[in-house]
């Protein structure tokens, strides 16, 4: 779950990381008003995705009225898909160097690793391209924490001066935020060198880890809620994991990996899903839901049903979508390909039942699929 | 992470509803299940073998050499901490949905400790015909028959697929390793390769893996060197950028993770990568004559 930079700055803060003075508002009135508390500001969208500025989402305003203007331009602005409600109106920095600073969960460590490079302000992935060498890698044994001399010969060569070990004590309270808030991200760009040697991050990025965010209610609210169409909130709703796609075969399988696969299967075979939808582990009894769900996206022009049971039993989950189909009586056709735990059973049900035959091969049963979804659009 | 069938299994959380279910199927397969842990029912028995209030008492006990985890996910960072302090060889890890610090911080003290650990999130780990730890169908004879060909999936579905596949094709499994769903796991698809390796009755290897990380593309190095034919299904091809497909791993990140890198990577390294896993049986043939 990300968070906006007014909802995550405030994390910096509570670990002792300077941020410029700001107010949160949704109207330029609010942003005029803001403005003459706060004097000269930058007025800034507030939307859960980088690459804003380049987006004209930032604005400089030395007065009130220039605020008022900014935000007149930015509210309303759509930003990789976010609409802006809110912009930040926060003071103007004095900057006189400008860094790049991150701890992230590395999976190649397999722990926190904190990043640090004197290259701030630009985009971290073209610094990594153009110069590797002007980013310190420094991997984190989280049951030891940071060792603060360790950041500081980290950070050694980059010539810091004076300001090295103001740099290495706010990367230390980073580190805190991290490790504090169950984040997989946290990322200052820039964090700056004030004129007077003040340290202050002028952006933030968080991230909070998905299963991490289960014992961190009190964060969960001030995140920002992961985009979803009506469908994909429907899904979640009910307990589901469904994802909306472009296609038009609808998609019906169990576990994440055969589900995927199965997608993948569809479009080698010439054909597009309509969906991805998982009902195994514990959702194999949301057979109805399930299929309503599938059916209600109104690209569908066939559906495929693809159970590979292990300790899901296939009979059950195929109980639950026969039962379904007979009750909600859809008109489009359906394709099965079952197998694994108890696959006799199940396939004498949609035999005896549905009156139609699965097919042997989920091969077969995918190009019967992408044949009736391309007949259905003709 | 190879299973043998004489180590002994301890199962964590042995008393809850999974982890009964599954001990018993796990010793009528013949996995030596020595005892199983629950502080609050320490003293009693269960599938007719001691419950003991933690693993460092069970190891005093006996002893065992894996831990089996079926344990709720903010117990797990504590349970595995006692499985490694107890000495444990090995700890498989069923549980999903483990903050991924909690994670780290025992991965970190178990590889220090030099215990492997398989998962989070895995459905377990088979030695067909042997020992199995961890939820699979091992006794339907139609996924599971002993043989030469190794499988690792990061899936449990993909990975029951997969092995009727290849029994269909005329091939048994010599071990399958379910190494997981999640996107920080103890042994990691290069771990697997590299076990499946030195493993005698491993002829050929199945590597079944999917968008997410950069594992596949990890394992690829080691595939390059190895003589074993290895071949190869990578999931997610058709799946959007940008969306966790249903596993917490399975992700693409701007233009990391993604199927291309996967592919081109074992590719270059010589394994056959399939475009649908129904052809994975006669793919293997062709691989090993």
């Amino acid at each position: 779950m990300n968070f906006e930079e007014h909802a995550a700055k405030p994390l910096l803060a509570a670990a002792g990381i300077a941020v410029p003075e700001s107010e949160l508002v949704q109207t330029p009135a609010a942003a005029a008003a803001a403005a003459k508390r706060i004097g000269p500001c930058v007025v800034k969208a507030q939307v859960p995705t980088g690459k804003r500025g380049k987006a004209g989402g930032i604005k400089i305003a030395a007065t009130p009225s220039e605020a008022e203007d900014a935000a007149t331009q930015i509210l309303g602005m759509d930003i990789a898909g976010n609409t802006v409600e809110q912009v930040l109106v926060e003071a103007q920095a004095d900057i006189a160097a400008e860094y790049y600073a991150c701890v992230l969960t590395d999976a190649a460590s397999k722990g926190p690793l904190i990043l640090f490079s004197t290259e701030g302000g630009m985009d971290i992935e073209e610094v990594a391209d153009a110069d590797p060498d002007k980013i310190v890698h420094l991997p984190i044994d989280i049951r030891k924490g940071v060792d603060l001399s360790a950041v500081e010969s980290a950070l050694s060569g980059l010539g810091l001066g004076a300001r090295a070990a103001s740099v290495a004590a706010v990367m230390e309270k980073l580190y805190s935020v991290y490790v504090g808030n169950d984040a997989d991200l946290v990322e200052i760009n820039p964090l700056i060198a004030t004129g007077d040697g003040s340290i202050v991050a002028l952006d933030c990025k968080f991230s909070l880890e998905d299963s991490g965010a289960n014992r961190r209610a009190e964060l969960v609210a001030q995140g920002a809620p992961e985009k979803l169409t009506e469908l994909e909130t429907r899904g979640r709703d009910l307990g589901l994991r469904y994802i909306e796609l472009d296609g038009d075969v609808g998609v019906l399988a169990n576990g994440a990996g055969l589900t995927m696969t199965t997608m993948d299967v569809i479009r080698h075979y010439g054909g597009e899903p309509s969906n991805f939808l998982e009902i195994g582990g514990e959702a194999y009894t949301l057979g109805k839901p399930a299929l309503e769900l599938v059916l209600s996206n109104p690209k569908v022009k066939c559906l495929l049903v693809n159970f590979c049971g292990a300790f899901a039993r296939t009979d059950v989950m195929t109980e639950g979508i026969v039962n379904a189909w007979m009750e909600l009586k859809p008109t489009l056709p359906v394709f099965f390909t079952i197998h694994g735990t108890n696959e006799e059973e199940a396939v004498a049900l949609v035999r005896d039942r549905l009156g139609m035959e699965p097919y042997d091969l989920m091969d077969d049963a995918v190009k019967a699929a992408v044949a009736a979804a391309k007949e259905a659009s003709l | 992470m190879i299973v043998q069938k004489n180590e002994r299994v301890l199962v964590q959380g042995i008393t809850g509803k999974q982890g009964a279910f599954w001990t018993e199927r796990m010793q009528a397969y013949g996995t030596k299940i020595m005892g199983g842990v629950n502080p609050r029912k320490a003293g009693t028995t269960v599938c007719d073998v001691p419950v003991y209030a933690s693993a460092v008492e069970a190891a005093q006990d006996g002893g065992f050499e894996i831990a089996a985890m079926f344990i709720p996910p903010m117990l797990a960072k504590a349970a595995a901490l006692d499985a490694i302090e107890a000495g444990a060889k090995g700890i498989v890890c069923l549980t999903e949905h483990i903050p991924v610090q909690d994670v780290m911080y025992f991965l970190a003290a178990a590889r220090e400790a030099g215990t492997w650990v398989i998962g989070p999130n895995t459905t377990g780990v088979v030695t067909a015909g042997e020992s199995f730890v961890g939820f699979m169908p091992v006794f339907n004879e139609r996924v599971f028959c002993p043989g030469n060909i190794g499988i690792i999936s990061r899936s449990g579905s993909l990975g029951t697929l997969v092995c009727m596949k290849m029994v269909e094709a005329g091939f048994g499994t010599s071990t399958f390793i379910g190494i997981g769903g999640d996107p920080i796991i103890g042994s990691t698809t290069r771990d697997a390769l590299e076990a499946l390796d030195a493993d005698e009755r491993t002829k050929g290897v199945v590597l079944i893996g999917e968008i997410g990380g950069e594992m596949e593309e990890d394992a690829a190095e080691y595939a390059a060197k190895m003589d074993k034919p290895i071949v190869s299904f990578i999931a997610g091809a058709a799946s959007p950028p940008g969306k966790r497909m249903g596993h917490a791993g399975a992700i693409v990140m701007g233009d990391r993770g993604t199927y291309q890198s996967k592919r081109k990577a074992l590719e270059a390294a010589g394994v056959l990568v399939l475009d649908t896993p129904s052809a994975v049986g006669d793919a293997m043939r062709e691989a090993m004559s």
